[in-house]
């Protein structure tokens, strides 16, 4: 098999609370130089039962050899569709760690904190130019908090026109978050068909003086443009709604088209993905939020201002939604986020579009006769296959599997919802020809052992860490953190 | 453009594939009505030599450097970081690693996270935790959420007024359109949360009621009394560490009845970074498992029976429950929790409360100092962690102001969410802080006093 995974030696590694000995410390404190004060005997704890003792080199040790056992985008390609895992650039770690920034309190004044300032400043700019709205929030923790935060705005709007609308309608191809989120704002979740993209008639059918709004992903998480999305807003703001994009899949707009343009009034951004941002094995990330210029007074607090004499927080506003964090934002990934933004210009965001569709379509057209390919329209950042054409009872889950033993991240599987063992593949920008070629080597073999050796996806992976993990006996019997044996 | 691998030769190799004449016929399907007619109006791009000076300009422009003193708290503390988190957290396998969606491959990240949870259980005293949420105030946001879900028919929840305001406000947000009422408890003169207020208020439509620990106000609550009374009522106990630290000297909410207890975990190993990325995290007692918002990491076997951990219970999780789910989250902090797990790794069962005493002497001797100052005074009787209120002869911004010449940041000003303190102004102390710089915070805040 050509295979870019293979052998190695793997170290085996306890937990840290089964790595620890009795009376070793990994940190020396700084001198006390105060006089030693007893605090209120009745208040004390006793020793913190299962806290591990080690020394600095059994920390290191140890987290150094888990990490062994991760694969990152650094590793290898990392096709995972729908999240962009593209390459997270080394200099943008560097300022990140920068003191003027890493160690800023956030209750600095805000005089003494310009330059924090005007960096979120100018990024909040340059998201509104690359997206079409006028305003925008950095605030939000993750996508799925600017989702939150762009239907409370929507929410909040309606409650000042006056409106009593209970309902929000979301199509059958959306992220889960999408729904969750309707639900935590008060909404009822009206699911729409969808075939393949939105059509005008089947908004319309569904939009009437109930409806607040209309939650859309555009492209769609079938990597699909949605065609009909002015008509669609047109029709949804004719009835008194308000539209939603989920920008999960920016990534195949930049200097191509603008959300902001088509009339859509709120999209969220996820700088992790569209922006570079590292995943951090599953977080942090960032959201922020764009809105059109009537749902500006309703962003959450502090904002920021530009003033004659500098850039400040400001609270003091009446419409707002209020604040969804301690702290006005997830700061050191806004400072990832604008680096990569700064080094790839307006040139550089276009070309980074145009070449992560080129590589989707590149993967789309090598694998199109091996794997069933069940939407035919042309797809935009991600392609989606299915499993229905493998043989032998193989399915999706052990296609994944396979390509783990060839040395690469599988795709995302059973995402979208509506394609039946969904692998929905988004190469990214940053990978080449060469590294596409092999992994598309990797997929049209597996389907041949499919057909004549299916036993070899069954029992993948073999070459991992570990073997197929009983995920089944993990829900049914929860074991979430260690004890003592 | 350095990030991009791709040749004249490749593109018209791979086009010819396709089968299609040139990249732009590769966006046919967006209408042309729906295109932007013109260039994008950025910066032009910046090298790497010419972005790090951008940044580092920037950077200067923040003007407090590691020269000030600070003595800024209120839920973000100034704790020093060893260096081997960011060495360790550096190696790419880590942070450039997607949510362990294929555990085959991630057992790095799911075992961290898996010691994540006990850690975090085993200083608070608690039974589970979850895998980390975005922050100390949306982890208080959840929480709540939880606890009115856990009891479906109460609508009412406590906060006291010595929770972080900004926490108070995320809950308030959070639940904004929801059928909820939150009712503010206020706080008895010695700056504990009022007991006598906290039984009036308790009724059978109360769910929960929320404390922090230390409060804001750097008071340690009794936890023990407060929660006898939330149960009697039926409500859960829900408890809120903006300074986990504290957890290490003084009694676990766990053991003292809590419910929930969530916090944020910036002060174990993250840097300030100017307020995020932090981490909230929230444990809570078996019973309330299946209602906890987040990702869950367990321990499992795999096909050779050999120990390994995986994503679970996400029946609770939007992408299967949809509009059902427990919360609309689908990341946790990933990165960050590690960190805490190192930084708590390191300190372990020895260091951590050691540090926590030395921070507690450390602001006791600067609390002795103030107190004595003519003009100056301490308003609440109740012990203190590493943080405490002062009233200051003159308005507390006056004060800040004046000492901000002398290069110090001498806390944060309480007139905005707390005008009923007298010139208050709160000060936090941590190892950061030598006897040299106490001494100094001290005489300057005597000659700002006339």
């Amino acid at each position: 098999m050509s295979a870019i995974g293979s052998k190695g030696l793997i170290l085996n590694e306890k937990l840290i609370f089964e790595r620890s000995t009795a009376g070793r410390c990994g940190y020396d404190l700084p001198q006390l130089d105060v006089p030693s004060v007893e605090p209120d005997e009745k208040l004390l704890r006793d020793e913190i039962e299962g806290f591990p003792e080690l020394s600095e080199v059994d920390v290191v040790r140890h987290y150094t050899r888990l990490s062994t056992w991760n694969y990152g985008v650094d590793s290898g390609f990392y096709p995972l569709g729908s999240c962009t895992m593209k390459y997270n650039p080394k200099i943008n770690e560097v300022v990140a760690r920068l003191p003027g920034f890493a160690h800023l309190h956030p209750a600095t004044p805000d005089h003494l904190s310009q330059g924090a300032l005007q960096l979120m400043y100018d990024l909040q700019q340059a998201l509104c130019e690359i997206s079409g709205f006028p305003a925008l929030t950095l605030q939000p923790s993750a996508g799925a908090q600017g989702e939150f935060a762009g239907m409370l705005m929507i929410h909040a709007w309606h409650q000042a026109q006056g409106n009593k609308r209970h309902k929000v309608l979301i199509p059958d191809t959306a992220h889960g978050t999408n729904p969750a989120t309707a639900a935590l704002c008060g909404y009822d979740v009206v699911p729409i068909a969808s075939d393949g993209v939105l059509s005008v008639e089947a908004v319309a059918a569904a939009m009437d003086d109930s409806v607040a709004a209309l939650m859309i992903t555009n492209p769609n998480t079938l990597g699909l443009f949605e065609p009909n999305i002015r008509e669609i807003c047109e029709l949804v703001h004719s009835r008194g709604g308000l539209v939603y994009c989920d920008g999960a899949n920016l990534h195949a707009l930049l200097g191509i088209c603008r959300p902001g343009d088509l009339g859509i009034d709120v999209m969220h951004f996820n700088l992790h993905k569209t922006f570079a941002t590292p995943h951090g094995g599953g977080g942090p990330g960032a959201g922020p939020v764009g809105v059109c210029a009537a749902l500006e007074p309703f962003l959450p607090v502090p904002v920021i201002m530009k003033e004659e004499d500098g850039y400040r927080l400001v609270t003091d506003r009446p419409l707002s939604i209020g604040q969804l964090r301690t702290y006005a934002s997830q700061f050191g990934i806004l400072v990832r986020a604008y680096a990569y933004l700064l080094s790839m210009g307006p040139q550089g965001l276009k070309r980074a579009t145009e070449l992560a569709v080129l590589n989707a379509n590149y993967i789309r057209a090598r694998l199109e006769g091996s794997y069933h390919l069940p939407y035919k329209q042309r797809s935009l950042h991600e392609v989606i296959f299915s499993d229905a054409d493998l043989p032998n009872d193989c399915h999706t889950l052990d296609v994944a599997k396979r390509l783990l033993d060839y040395g690469f991240h599988p795709p995302t599987i059973y995402f979208p919802l509506v394609v039946q063992g969904a692998l929905m593949i988004e190469p990214t920008e940053t990978e080449s020809k060469q590294e596409l070629d092999e992994f598309c080597d990797a997929l049209i073999a597996i389907a041949e052992e499919a057909k004549s050796s299916p036993h070899l996806l069954h029992e993948a992976p073999v070459n991992a860490r570990t073997r197929r993990l009983d995920e089944t006996l993990a829900a049914r019997k929860p074991r979430l953190r260690w004890e003592k044996g | 453009m350095r990030y991009l691998p791709h040749c004249d030769q490749g593109i018209r190799s791979m086009l010819d594939t396709i089968g299609v004449e040139k990249i732009n016929d590769l966006f046919s399907g967006i209408p042309e009505n729906c295109r932007l007619p013109r260039d994008l109006e950025l910066h032009a791009p910046l090298a790497e030599a010419d972005l790090q000076r951008h940044f580092q300009a920037l950077a200067a422009e923040n003007s407090v450097d590691d020269s000030w003193s600070r003595f800024l708290g209120g839920g973000y503390y100034d704790h020093h970081i060893p260096a081997v988190i960011d060495h360790l957290i550096s190696r790419s396998e880590f942070y450039t690693a997607y949510t362990p969606y294929q555990p085959e491959i991630s057992q790095g990240t799911l075992q961290a996270v898996f010691e994540f949870q006990t850690l975090i259980c085993q200083l608070t005293g608690m039974e589970i935790s979850n895998a980390s949420l975005y922050d100390g105030a949306s982890a208080c946001a959840e929480a709540v959420l939880m606890a009115l879900r856990c009891s479906r028919k109460r609508s009412k929840v406590l906060l006291s007024r010595g929770l972080q305001p900004r926490y108070r406000e995320v809950v308030m947000t959070y639940v904004r359109y929801l059928d909820v009422e939150l009712v503010e408890v206020p706080l008895a003169a010695d700056g504990r949360t009022d007991e006598d207020a906290v039984k009036q208020l308790l009724d059978e439509d109360v769910a929960a009621l929320v404390i922090g620990y230390p409060n804001y106000l750097g008071v340690v609550e009794e936890i023990e009394s407060l929660s006898r009374l939330a149960h009697a009522s039926g409500a859960r106990m829900l408890v809120a560490a903006a300074e986990p630290l504290a957890m290490a000297l003084y009694r676990s909410p766990g053991e003292q009845g809590a419910d929930i207890v969530v916090g944020e975990g910036q002060s174990f190993g993250l840097p300030l970074s100017y307020g995020g990325p932090g981490v909230g995290f929230i444990a809570v007692r078996q019973k309330d498992m299946r209602s906890l918002p987040g990702r869950l990491v367990g321990e499992t076997v795999d096909k050779d029976g050999e120990r390994g951990f995986v994503l679970t219970l996400s029946t609770r999780e939007q992408h299967i429950r949809r509009e059902k789910a427990t919360s609309n989250i689908c990341s946790n902090q990933g990165i960050c929790a590690v960190m805490v797990s190192i930084y708590l790794s390191l300190l372990g069962k020895n260091g951590l409360p050691q540090l926590a005493r030395d921070n507690y002497s450390r602001a006791a001797y600067l609390r002795e100092q103030i107190a004595v100052l003519p003009g100056y005074s301490l308003p609440f009787a109740a012990s203190v962690f590493n943080e405490f209120v002062i009233s200051c002869p003159r308005p507390a911004s006056e004060v800040l102001q004046r000492l901000e010449r002398d290069k110090i940041l001498a806390g944060i000003d309480l007139i905005n969410d707390y005008p009923e303190i007298k010139n208050g102004l709160l000060i936090c102390v941590t190892e950061q802080n030598d006897r040299a710089q106490l001494d100094r915070l001290v005489d300057a805040l005597k000659g700002a006093a006339a």
